[in-house]
């Protein structure tokens, strides 16, 4: 037995020290594709970007750290950096925060599974792709966008618009037509007195006739004078059959129903409001002595949220009155933001799903024996699986930076303008794009961007390094 | 004496206390558990929203974009027609909003951008998958030395951002074209070998982890055998690593296929483009045909989405395996 084993390792020994050299080489030409790939493409680039960046414009003469300095130096840049920070600031620790908690609560639900593909899906689809929906969602128009549609909706809810919501550029004044003149704050009022017993017609246009028979507009009618109080009209004083007659309440002229009038005394003080009927009519009872007037309220005209500009250069900060260098640094412009909410739409289910798989993976143990000490459960997920997923949530989160700091696909998709260099929502990546190939090429200055990505990219690179050599 | 009180009374108490502290705790279970399916459930639809939005703009007539919002649908469903679709196969001259975008496959239309899509997506995510599995296998059962320097190098460049590369892969293409007669820039060629390239340290650093995990006795085995390293690599390492090698390409198929950039900067310009590049383009068309950014976002959409449902799990466990790039 003893005998055969010793032979056979012999065997061996000599069978491998045979083929050794060959299975050697053999195994290494595999590594060859690759890695000629990877010098050619990836890693002598590299170095020649370093290179070029002390290049100027046409990589054609060494000028030191001139690119460099302008980097630091110029507003344009500037904001790209701002940009980066803010992205990286901002995104990477929302986009866990929500990846965790969703992975959280889908634990507790029986379809987690249709929950997990509904939101993990946006990440299949291209950027591109994605952020041509956004566009449409963020569109001007509430009756288009959406979020200005629901912006729109929740506005009028609580600050109602008026019947008649004046067009935009539009202005109150400009419906005056006969026997009315404008008040302060988009206001319109009689251009005469009125007395107890009087009557008063006040003439508008400009108003949609679409408006008036929505709101189910009569023909106007001039009410009867009456003992003791102020009647009045408000009415269309525009005749289709007869154009040049003004101030004339004819037949084919509606009144303006559903308005809101107010009876003002001389001092300007508030006597008593109605709303006008289906004629157009109004009627003021048991006015007392003096002299009046009747007001028609600017909330009458006051028109719908008309949208907010979700993807405009506008900054939350006000950094209106600071110099170029300041602005560039501290401005928040909306279209950044509006890109976040965007890209979370996106990458939510990303993590989302590491995470789930970290809790999957979690010490189920640890988790019950809380329970059983009787931790309540903020306490168990605040102190023991906050604790215990904090490796995950790390990778997560780091992944997440170096996501933001190469962003591109998005900012040149919703911000067409804004992610030319120097434009609001402008990235390090978007610029050494435009500055590499699109138009006003400056190879010096792209490749000093570049340069400073990867150098922010590094500190990444050490963590994976650690992290993977570790394990 | 004590013990039959002590007896008795264990009883009683529960029996007194158990379904008053059950339904304690349902009460406290039941409204959280209500609450936590309702939120989760308005979640998700707002998550459908972009989407449907999407879905339904591209099925609603193109006149009717500038008019009103994709929600109207709900309330007139007659809005939904196919002309949009049709228009893919005609052309778009037709329509009301203009713009004449050219039908069937003829360059710069969407049939020609989705054929370009698969032309880069499809040799990239193979050569990716081959070329990783091969460096793969080198480095863990390799008996060279210096294997682990190199992965960590591999490692490494893992997270290096393509925009460094760009400038100089454009520059060093140009120069083959004057050496060789043979100008990658501006070919479908280029574009696949910058994404293999930078789908390589993702690719090895997946596979080299899968096989790590196999008995390397198997390997030796076969060495023993008399078996050559090719031999080892296409009957014993390939079969066993066909669920890995399947996550990377699902992956990176679905990564190449949504690349806009490397697109930009090697093709821009050419009639033939990908499907991102011809929506890049055409959002910045001056009269832009929501009609077919509509109906091209969708067909982009399309297939990733047959191969991600397809293969949900592989794609998953690669994003696992990976969740650095």
């Amino acid at each position: 037995m003893a005998v055969v084993a010793v032979d056979r390792q012999q065997g061996f020994a000599g069978r491998r020290g045979l083929r050794h050299g060959q299975h050697h080489l053999q195994s290494l030409a595999f590594l060859v594709p690759g890695a000629v790939l990877l010098l050619a493409i990836v890693v002598w680039p590299t170095i020649a970007t370093v290179r070029y960046s002390f290049y100027n414009g046409t990589a054609t003469k060494a000028v030191g750290l001139s690119n460099y300095k302008s980097l630091f130096s110029t507003a344009d840049t500037l904001i790209a950096f701002r940009n980066n920070v803010l992205w990286v600031l901002v995104f990477p620790f929302v986009v866990t925060v929500i990846g965790l908690v969703f992975a959280v609560l889908s634990e507790r639900i029986r379809w987690a599974t249709a929950f997990k593909t509904v939101i993990f899906l946006p990440i299949v689809f291209s950027v591109t792709a994605s952020s041509l929906v956004f566009t449409q969602i963020f569109q001007l128009d509430p009756h288009i966008g959406v979020m200005n549609a629901i912006v729109q909706t929740v506005d009028d809810w609580f600050n109602p618009p008026g019947a008649y919501p004046l067009s935009a550029g539009q202005t109150a004044a400009s419906l005056a037509t006969s026997g009315v003149v404008a008040a302060p704050h988009g206001a319109l009022e009689t251009s005469a007195t009125v007395k107890a017993g009087g009557t008063v017609k006040m003439g508008l246009t400009g108003v949609n006739p679409d408006t008036l028979t929505v709101l189910g507009a009569r023909q106007a009618r001039l009410p009867a004078p009456f003992a003791g109080a102020i009647t009045g009209l408000v009415w269309r004083d525009f005749s289709v059959s007869n154009p040049s007659n003004v101030s004339g309440v004819l037949p084919d002229e509606d009144g303006f129903p559903n308005l809101h009038v107010s009876l003002l005394r001389s001092d300007g003080s508030t006597v008593a409001s109605t709303t006008t009927d289906a004629f157009g009519r109004f009627r003021f009872s048991n006015v007392g002595p003096g002299t009046f007037r009747v007001q028609i309220q600017a909330s009458n005209f006051k028109p719908s949220f008309s949208g907010t500009f979700w993807l405009g250069p506008q900054s939350l900060t006000p950094t209106g009155n600071l110099g170029q260098t300041a602005q560039a640094l501290l401005s928040v412009p909306l279209i950044d933001i509006s890109m976040i909410l965007a890209y979370l739409w996106i990458w939510a289910g990303f993590t989302m799903v590491i995470v789930a798989a970290g809790l999957a993976a979690l010490d189920r143990e640890a988790l019950e024996a809380a329970h059983v000490d009787g931790a309540t459960e903020w306490q168990t997920f605040r102190r023991v699986t906050i604790p215990m997923l904090a490796p995950v949530l790390t990778v997560v989160f780091v992944t997440m930076v170096i996501n933001v700091l190469k962003i591109f696909d998005i900012v040149v998709n919703l911000g067409i303008d804004s992610s030319q260099p120097g434009g609001q929502s402008s990235t390090l990546a978007s610029d050494v794009y435009y500055l590499g190939f699109g138009g006003g090429v400056h190879t010096g200055l792209a490749s000093a961007l570049a340069v400073m990505l990867f150098v922010l990219v590094i500190p990444a690179m050490l963590f994976n390094l650690k992290r993977i050599s570790g394990k | 004496m004590t013990t039959i009180p002590v007896t008795t009374t264990p009883p009683a108490v529960p029996a007194v206390q158990q379904p008053s502290r059950t339904r304690l705790v349902l009460k406290r279970l039941r409204p959280s558990r209500m609450v936590i399916n309702i939120v989760l459930g308005a979640i998700a639809l707002f998550w459908l929203v972009p989407t449907l939005s999407m879905m339904i703009i591209s099925f609603r007539p193109s006149g009717l974009f500038e008019v009103s919002g994709w929600w109207k649908v709900f309330t007139a469903p007659s809005q939904l027609t196919l002309q949009n679709y049709k228009e893919l196969f005609t052309g778009g001259s037709s329509t009301a909003l203009g713009g004449g975008v050219p039908s069937g496959l003829a360059p710069g239309s969407v049939l020609d951008a989705l054929r370009t899509s698969l032309e880069i997506s499809i040799p990239a995510t193979i050569l990716v998958t081959a070329i990783s599995s091969l460096a793969a296998y080198s480095i863990v059962f390799g008996r060279w030395r210096g294997r682990n320097a190199v992965f960590l190098t591999i490692v490494g460049l893992m997270v290096v951002p393509l925009q460094v590369a760009l400038i100089p892969v454009a520059a060093l293409y140009k120069d083959m074209g004057s050496a060789f007669g043979w100008n990658p820039f501006g070919t479908i060629t280029g574009v696949v070998i910058f994404h293999v390239a930078f789908g390589l340290p993702f690719g090895v650093f997946l596979m080299r982890n899968f096989f790590t995990g196999l008995p390397t006795a198997l390997i030796e085995a076969g060495r023993i055998d008399g078996a050559g390293e090719w031999t080892l690599f296409r009957r014993v390492v390939i079969p066993l690593g066909v669920a890995a090698a399947a996550s990377l390409a699902i992956f990176q198929f679905i990564w190449v296929w949504n690349d806009l950039l490397v697109a930009l900067v090697f093709l821009g310009g050419d009639p033939h483009v990908p499907l991102t590049l011809f929506l890049y383009d055409q959002e910045r068309t001056l009269a832009a045909n929501f009609w077919i950014i509509s109906t091209g976002s969708m067909v982009s959409i399309v297939v990733p989405l047959i191969v991600f449902l397809a293969f949900q799990r592989h794609f998953v466990r690669g994003m696992l395996a990976g969740a650095v790039k």
